[in-house]
């Protein structure tokens, strides 16, 4: 499939399609780690948003600045910044997630220098009146910072065009995970995966077209009666900058066919509301989607959440998948593994680094998991 | 007939700081307190250390501290054991220690004090880290009680209007949230009065820490790391105030008889991060042993460190915006601004910074602080890898080689 070699090509070559993006189409690139990044805004301010997963290479750099008990994602960001592979950003947008993004924040803004730096200090509980109002505050002073980084206007015309692309953009990679949910054969999860690692990165207007060829494509293929038998297995936790994954469970005869991934569906769950006040409807998506551990919206709602999950996706068992030094994540994870337990749902935890374990440790791991499902 | 052993050294006597007793003594009768609030009563609530506790002391309710807790099983070197218990249950090993041991105390009752008395509801003040949110949701669901989160949103460059907002208006929340907890209203004179103490007890525990300005110290960091927990666990009472200020004239006392707590007090280091709560005492000789003496360190002052932004008479809104811009809460390069202040305050020599796997706000960054540190100050600067609590993290052998060195570097 040609769309989708395209789509690989991005997703392989990351810096390489927005150094050309830079040059020829002269758009600003902006750097973020985040899931609450409001893209929305970037877009609106001709800026694209681009998003960051470090360096699967060996820390050197990042090393004057932190310490080995910090995340790979931290320390590899880093990394490439300090090491000159992010030379075409214009700057970053940091949300505030974590202890350890907050403190790249930090760094980054006094080491890495590039041409701006926006924190936009989201609430971290999402469950108030009044956390809200701060967080429609928020977006709002981040539309003035990017306004005066990107030295631009973003008119209310611009952020409802904004506003309509993204749904269509999360509304058509929604279509595409329906399908492979329906029909694993359909669309392989790696490739898959390099489908949603190129719309964090693309130029949105060219992404869009090109989600929906693919998305096309894909209809006529699916089989509404799946010959697909292998394990049905939901994929929980931060960032999947490993596709390796995918392909040593599928070949110990399961399958991804759902996540609960930051780099997976909280990226395009949720629908903006075309109506009233743009960035207030904003807000709104953040304040309804499911939560990032990092962020509070109820004791259990992440449990329930993956509990329903399985159910609804008619899936058998769960891999949690994060990466080591993850503070959120690490604290959910005995809860989240109860919940599971409770319902009879058979789950494994893979703490990954900067590298996976070796394909044949992966794969005994995988078939002896598989093996436990029945 | 007298055992020539316990012959006490009068040299050492004379050094003891006396306050000790008393402070181990109204600790101990808070703890029976707390443990016995149910009996009596009254509510406890569970505070992280940096959240605005003088609103539970205003509605009478018992305020615990699982850090407080967390400290002293790191001091009574439970830390190791209870860590691994947390681990059993599926708690990562790179997670906080506090965190770890006090889960560990909540299933098993362990620890020094046969775990902390339950919790009524739980009070949990992100401006200490993002940790404190994850732990507080386990406590929330292990105990099945209502959570109050007040949100403090971290400082970066400035504190934005919108912040400001926000924070004050969590603070009415708060006052409803207790309203409704204890099924009574607000005495807003009682607040008043507590906060009048509040701000009396943060002056008075910054003049305790100031008099190790003087020359030699009548106390070092390790000393203030002990008497820190009233300024935590009773803030806003008269008995904090009370006894700061005997601890207070006891060190200007010890200044006039010209008692030093290094009994050779050649160099002054200033301690960045929490202690190393295991090993206080072995890192306190030898640290004398090369005549060095931690005159003060970033963790004791942060409490008093934001009480100039406190007005008594405004507590409520004031409050908010002080409890938000505490040291751990502020972006490196104002923290910066801050440890210039102490190692000028203090005239230190060196700074010995504790690089704390438990701690990631506090740590990282420390790598940079260095950094300006010795450019912009000249200061020679030593890290030490370890953790708060856990004691498997710190290696005796690697540490003694490094402060040794840095001692060399220092008398060179």
């Amino acid at each position: 499939m040609e769309v989708l070699d395209k789509i690989k090509r991005i997703s392989n070559e990351p810096y390489l399609y927005a150094s050309n993006l830079k040059q020829v189409a002269g758009k600003p690139i902006v750097g973020n780690f985040c899931s609450y990044t409001p893209e929305e805004l970037i877009y609106a301010a001709d800026g694209v948003p681009f998003r960051l997963f470090g360096t699967k290479n060996d820390i050197l750099l990042a090393d004057a600045h932190l310490q080995t008990y910090c995340c790979s994602l931290v320390r590899g960001g880093l990394e490439d910044a300090l090491k000159g592979n992010l030379s075409f950003l214009d700057g970053a947008v940091f949300p505030h997630t974590c202890d350890s993004i907050q403190r790249l924040s930090d760094i980054w803004r006094l080491n890495a220098g590039f041409a701006f730096h926006i924190d936009v200090v989201l609430p971290v509980k999402l469950d108030t009146q009044s956390a809200r109002t701060y967080m429609i505050d928020v977006l709002n002073d981040c539309k003035s910072d990017l306004e005066s980084a990107l030295n631009t206007r973003i008119t209310e015309e611009k952020l409802w065009q904004s506003i309509r692309l993204y749904n269509r953009l999360r509304q058509t990679l929604g279509e595409i995970y329906e399908m492979r949910s329906n029909d694993p054969d359909s669309i392989s999860s790696s490739d898959l995966y390099h489908v949603i690692k190129a719309s964090m990165i693309m130029d949105r207007d060219e992404c869009l077209a090109l989600l929906t060829a693919l998305r096309d494509e894909l209809k006529q293929k699916v089989n509404d009666r799946t010959l697909n038998k292998n394990k049905r297995i939901i994929l929980s936790g931060g960032i999947c900058n490993h596709p390796d994954i995918y392909t040593a469970l599928e070949e110990s005869g399961a399958e991804v066919i759902w996540d609960d991934l930051c780099t997976g569906t909280r990226y395009f769950e949720g629908e903006i509301e075309e109506l009233g006040d743009p960035i207030e409807a904003i807000a709104d998506r953040y304040l309804t989607r499911i939560v990032c551990p990092a962020k509070y919206l109820t004791v259990t709602a992440r449990g329930e959440n993956l509990v329903r999950l399985v159910k609804d996706r008619n899936a058998s068992g769960v891999i949690f998948m994060f990466l080591k030094f993850c503070d959120p994540h690490s604290f959910d994870y005995p809860y989240l593994k109860q919940f599971l337990d409770d319902a009879g749902v058979p789950n494994i935890l893979l703490e990954v680094e900067e590298q996976l374990p070796s394909d044949a440790q992966l794969k005994t791991r995988f078939e002896t998991f598989v093996d436990m499902i029945d | 007939m007298t055992d020539p052993a316990i012959v006490k050294d009068p040299e050492k006597e004379k050094r003891k700081i006396k306050s000790v007793s008393k402070m181990k003594e109204i600790m101990t009768t808070y703890y029976i307190e707390a443990k016995t609030a149910r009996q009596n009563g009254k509510k406890v609530a569970w505070i992280t250390s940096g959240g605005p506790v003088e609103f539970l002391i205003a509605m009478d309710v018992i305020p615990v501290y699982p850090e407080n807790h967390g400290a002293m099983v790191g001091a009574s070197k439970m830390g190791v054991d209870l860590c691994e218990k947390a681990e059993a249950m599926g708690y990562s090993r790179d997670l906080c220690s506090y965190a770890r041991v006090d889960i560990a105390c909540s299933v098993t009752n362990g620890g020094p004090i046969g775990g902390l008395p339950e919790p009524d509801f739980l009070v949990c003040c992100n401006n200490i880290c993002g940790t404190v949110l994850k732990w507080y949701e386990v406590a929330a669901r292990h105990y099945n009680v209502p959570l109050f989160i007040l949100d403090t949103p971290f400082i970066h460059t400035t504190f934005s209007a919108s912040a400001r907002k926000y924070v004050i208006k969590q603070t009415y929340e708060y006052i409803d949230f207790l309203e409704k907890q204890c099924g009574k209203k607000m005495d807003f004179d009682r607040l008043h009065e507590v906060s009048k103490l509040a701000v009396a007890g943060l002056r008075l525990w910054q003049e305790v820490l100031d008099t190790a300005a003087h020359k030699p110290a009548p106390m070092t960091a390790f000393d203030a790391f002990f008497h820190l927990a009233l300024i935590v666990t009773l803030r806003g009472t008269q008995i904090a105030v009370d006894y700061y200020k005997q601890l207070r004239d006891e060190m200007k006392q010890r200044i006039a008889d010209g008692i030093a707590m290094v009994p050779n007090e050649k160099y002054r280091l200033l301690w960045d991060n929490l202690p190393i709560w295991y090993r206080t005492k072995w890192l306190s000789d030898k640290f004398s042993s090369h005549n060095a003496c931690l005159v003060g360190d970033t963790y004791t002052s942060a409490w008093s460190g934001i009480m100039d932004l406190l007005d008594e008479d405004n507590f409520i809104e004031t409050g908010a915006v002080a409890y938000s811009s505490v040291y751990i809460n502020v972006s490196l390069d104002i923290m910066l601004e801050t440890l210039k202040k102490l190692i000028k305050k203090y005239d230190v020599d060196g700074l010995v910074m504790h690089s704390n796997r438990s701690c990631k706000p506090y740590s990282f960054g420390q790598y940079d602080l260095q950094k300006m540190v010795m450019k912009e100050l000249k200061l020679p600067t030593l890290i030490i890898e370890a953790d708060m609590v856990d004691a498997r993290s710190f290696s005796e052998s690697q540490i003694e080689t490094r402060i040794d060195a840095f001692m060399e570097t220092l008398k060179a």
